[in-house]
């Protein structure tokens, strides 16, 4: 899709096609319009694909003067969508519309045999009844449960058995007893002429009605893709001409722009050309506040333009557009399993053909061994463990909740890769942290300037001589000087010293910048400079003497800030019960000094991007389950040696590509908030896996009779229905629970 | 005479339901493509048609699902070794990436396991 995006293709639905002859018209029709590369008709779809940069209109006149018609298809994914959900409707109302003719027929007929107790067959008169009322069953089965059968017979003949093989044989076996019984009574002892055609519509009624109630409940369960679908605009303000129209989104093309009014919402990605206004990247990235946008910024697609008008030009259309990156890869990772579903796995495998055994093996036992009436005993029993049996719930134990706990996350900026890293997030011991741009801001500042005299006379003409310099330190002074509005001038005799400094002459004075060696060169006393100089150093910041005309007039120093909400974040991560370990390139000093302000345990400092690997890879040996926290690119082999790699930042589309987690926001918080949710969903797949296993290993024993020394009595097959079609609802209803999932803290 | 049938009756019903299931010839659908070609895989009644797919090893490949069967069940697909996942449209053809991976028997399922298929690439 996205090729075809980048080859601006567009796409038209045609009406009035019926030929190949007009096949041949419509193509050569269009391939007369300018712009267009090729124009391909597809008879069978009654779709047109044309390549090229062709106006869509131009193309539709074309096809029209042909004596055709023409317009943009629009099978955007929202579109896509939308059809599911209507179709899912149906089928819902459909599902319910069995269930009330099966119900309707089966619970009459089991409030019959209740009050009255004939169910039995003892004469001609009741051969007559009883059969009119088998064929009213066979109707239903046909007609309710006819999806069961058609499934399970081809199931079988793939060799594979499934939900549908349970219910069809467990209905189909009570339904054709009762008709031998109405056939041929006399073959079987007068304690068996029961008949069971109340249980085969009761049971189809209630598992089709589990069915529509799962389907609704599932619905559910999909809501965050949907609220990221939502956030995709059917329509943009494109400049076309020197005016502004309103186009379909599928027809936006990359370099096109765009106007955006305040109160709307950013139909795709791209960069501001002209205006200022607040724009809310809260539903795609988690952070709350309104970000302030001006020339050369970017743009998402599906991000909310608050109080200014936008003209932007678009960068990134359809499905290149980082939200639909977002939406693809929520729903890959919706689809993926988790480490935990093994077992659920293994034991679906094998599960239905070794129930049928149980089943067969417990009728025999009761037929055997079991008091009278033994053929009705062991009737029941093979019908109740059929129905019960059925391991649906234990197959939607994790899935549900992947997807639940996956689509949360995204809610909150939290992207997960796959359903094994939400998993594996929930029980880290060591989290590792890059030092620069996630516990501190990235881009260097001046935050300290001490002089003799005038302090911003000194800063002016320090960042005069910087601005020849290309030390990243300089930029940091250039900019607090620009900040101040300082009048900066050219240096003239602009002299760089490697691992010393800078010096040059500004208005006619020699200016100096630099570090204590380049004042041992030059001669100039450090005086008590030096004990100040060594303060702030402790502090982690890197100092740099100013000497004007041969006397040191101060210092300067400049620090990567901590991020505001670094400190509380790792708090978290603490209580969390993650032992924090900082990975930097930097010097020990400054790395040292911001450990102890954010009170982690351990310093790496110096590194080489090769080093962090290396040391997630030795904390691994030494047993422990590392994450580690980085901004996706140039920490990507130690993100990809970690059990579980976070990529923290704007969301890159590398980072998103690469790894197990990505945070949409530049926060650590957004590691506890995904720490969290992986412990939530963990929690949630457990209650799902337990639930469902204890329903089917209880389940499956009750069914086969073992409570009948103690009560006396056998489950009825239509109790196991009620319980299978409801073990499915339940497992689904409880993941549903994680919708309600909020971090601890919401920053 | 009654106890000796249904006796025998049940016992057989066990030897065919393991013979039928685990150990009989699978005569399944299976369908042998290159790389190259389309490769449909209809989604009805509760199975996948083919549910064996024979493919050349190390090439990238291209599988088009139609799903006919409107219950939740048949909704996603999955490989989980290959770590990929597609939900299936309903009466609409969804087209899945299998990219190129070693020799080998990867399954594929939709999420409850019971619509159950095997890619094979040798």
């Amino acid at each position: 899709m996205a090729k075809e995006q980048q080859s601006a293709q567009t796409l038209f639905r045609l009406s009035g096609v019926s030929c190949a002859g007009c096949v041949n018209k419509i193509e050569s029709a269009v391939q007369g319009v300018a712009g267009v590369e090729d124009a391909r008709v597809n008879l069978a779809d009654k779709t047109l694909k044309v390549q090229g940069a062709a106006a869509p209109q131009a193309c539709i006149e074309a096809v029209r003067q042909a004596g055709y018609d023409a317009e943009v298809a629009k099978s955007s994914e929202r579109q896509r969508r939308e059809e599911q959900r209507a179709q899912e409707e149906r089928h819902y109302h459909q599902l319910l519309l069995r269930s009330a003719i099966a119900l309707g027929v089966g619970l009459p007929l089991m409030a019959w045999g209740l009050i009255t107790d004939k169910m039995s067959v003892n004469s001609f008169a009741d051969q007559l009844a009883w059969g009119a009322m088998g064929l009213i069953t066979l109707a239903i089965l046909v007609f309710c449960g006819g999806q069961f059968f058609s499934g399970a017979w081809k199931a079988l003949r793939h060799h594979s058995a499934t939900m549908d093989t349970l219910v069809a044989l467990g209905t189909g076996t009570a339904w054709l007893f009762s008709m031998l019984v109405v056939l041929v009574p006399h073959l079987l002892p007068e304690s068996a002429r029961h008949v069971y055609f109340e249980a085969s519509a009761m049971i189809i009624g209630l598992i089709s009605l589990g069915q529509a109630l799962e389907v609704r409940a599932r619905g559910r369960t999909s809501a965050a893709v949907e609220k990221l679908l939502e956030l995709q605009d059917t329509s943009a303000r494109v400049l076309r001409d020197g005016k502004e129209v309103d186009l379909p989104i599928e027809q936006v093309q990359a370099g096109d722009q765009l106007r955006v009014r305040p109160g709307e919402k950013i139909p795709v990605d791209g960069v501001v050309l002209e205006g200022g206004s607040l724009v809310d990247e809260s539903m795609l990235t988690g952070e709350p506040v309104p970000v302030k946008k001006g020339e050369g910024d970017s743009l998402a697609a599906g991000t909310l333009n608050k109080n200014g008008s936008l003209l932007f030009r678009a960068e990134k259309v359809g499905a290149d557009t980082r939200l639909a990156q977002i939406i693809e890869m929520v729903k890959n990772a919706q689809g993926s399993r988790v480490p935990i579903a093994r077992l659920a796995d293994k034991i679906s495998a094998i599960f239905v053909p070794v129930v049928m055994i149980i089943a067969v093996v417990a009728a025999l036992v009761w037929f055997n061994l079991g008091p009278d009436p033994r053929a009705a005993h062991m009737l029941v029993v093979l019908t109740s463990v059929l129905i019960i049996a059925c391991p649906c719930a234990l197959g939607l134990a994790t899935p549900m909740s992947v997807m639940v706990g996956v689509g949360k996350g995204a809610e909150y900026g939290v992207l997960v890769r796959n359903g094994k890293a939400l998993q594996q997030s929930c029980n880290l011991d060591v989290l590792v942290v890059d030092k620069t741009g996630t516990l501190t801001e990235g881009s260097p500042r001046l935050t300290d300037i001490e002089s003799e005299g005038d302090s911003d006379e000194l800063l002016r003409l320090l960042a005069s001589l910087e601005q020849g310099s290309e030390h990243p330190l300089a930029e940091a002074v250039v900019i607090a000087a620009h900040e101040k509005k300082l009048d900066l001038q050219k240096p003239t005799d602009f002299e760089a010293i490697t691992a010393h400094g800078v010096m040059g002459v500004i208005s006619g004075k020699k200016v100096l910048l630099g570090n204590s060696k380049l004042m041992q060169r030059e001669n100039i006393a450090l005086g008590d400079w030096q004990a100040r100089a060594n303060n702030l150093a402790e502090q982690g910041r890197t100092v740099m003497y100013g000497a004007v005309d041969g006397v040191l007039q101060g210092i300067i120093a400049v620090a990567d800030p901590i991020r505001d909400d670094a400190a509380a974040a790792i708090a978290r991560l603490r209580k969390l019960g993650l032992r924090l370990e900082m990975l930097t390139g930097d010097n020990q000093a400054s790395a040292e000094a911001v450990a102890r302000q954010l009170k982690i345990d351990k310093v790496h400092a110096e590194l080489l991007p090769e080093d962090k690997e290396r040391i997630v890879a030795e904390l691994q040996k030494g047993g422990a389950r590392v994450g580690m926290v980085g901004d996706g690119i140039n920490d990507a082999p130690a993100l990809a040696r970690a059990d579980v790699g976070f990529a923290i930042g704007a969301g890159t589309d590398v980072a998103i590509e690469s790894a197990d987690v990505t945070l949409m926001r530049s926060s650590l918080h957004g590691v506890a908030n995904a720490v969290e949710l992986s412990r939530a969903t963990l929690g949630n797949i457990k209650q799902n896996l337990f639930g469902a296993f204890i329903y089917n290993t209880l389940g499956i024993p009750i069914a086969a009779g073992v409570l009948y020394p103690l009560t006396g009595m056998l489950l009825s097959p239509i109790v196991a229905g009620a319980a299978m079609a409801l073990s499915s609802l339940t497992v689904v209803s409880n993941a549903n629970r994680l919708r309600f999932f909020k971090p601890s803290e919401v920053h | 005479m009654n106890a000796i049938l249904v006796n025998t009756i049940g016992v057989l019903l066990i030897i065919a339901i393991i013979w039928w299931f685990w150990l009989g010839p699978r005569r399944g659908v299976a369908k042998t493509v290159a790389a190259s070609e389309q490769l449909k895989i209809l989604v009805k009644n509760g199975v996948y048609e083919p549910d064996h797919i024979r493919l050349p090893a190390g090439h990238a490949a291209t599988l088009h699902f139609l799903r006919e069967d409107p219950s939740p069940c048949s909704e996603w697909v999955i490989f989980p070794d290959l770590e990929i996942s597609a939900e299936l449209a309903l009466n609409k053809e969804t087209t899945v990436e299998i990219p190129a991976a070693k020799p080998g028997k990867y399954p594929f399922s939709c999420q409850m396991q019971m619509y159950r298929g095997t890619l094979t690439l040798e």
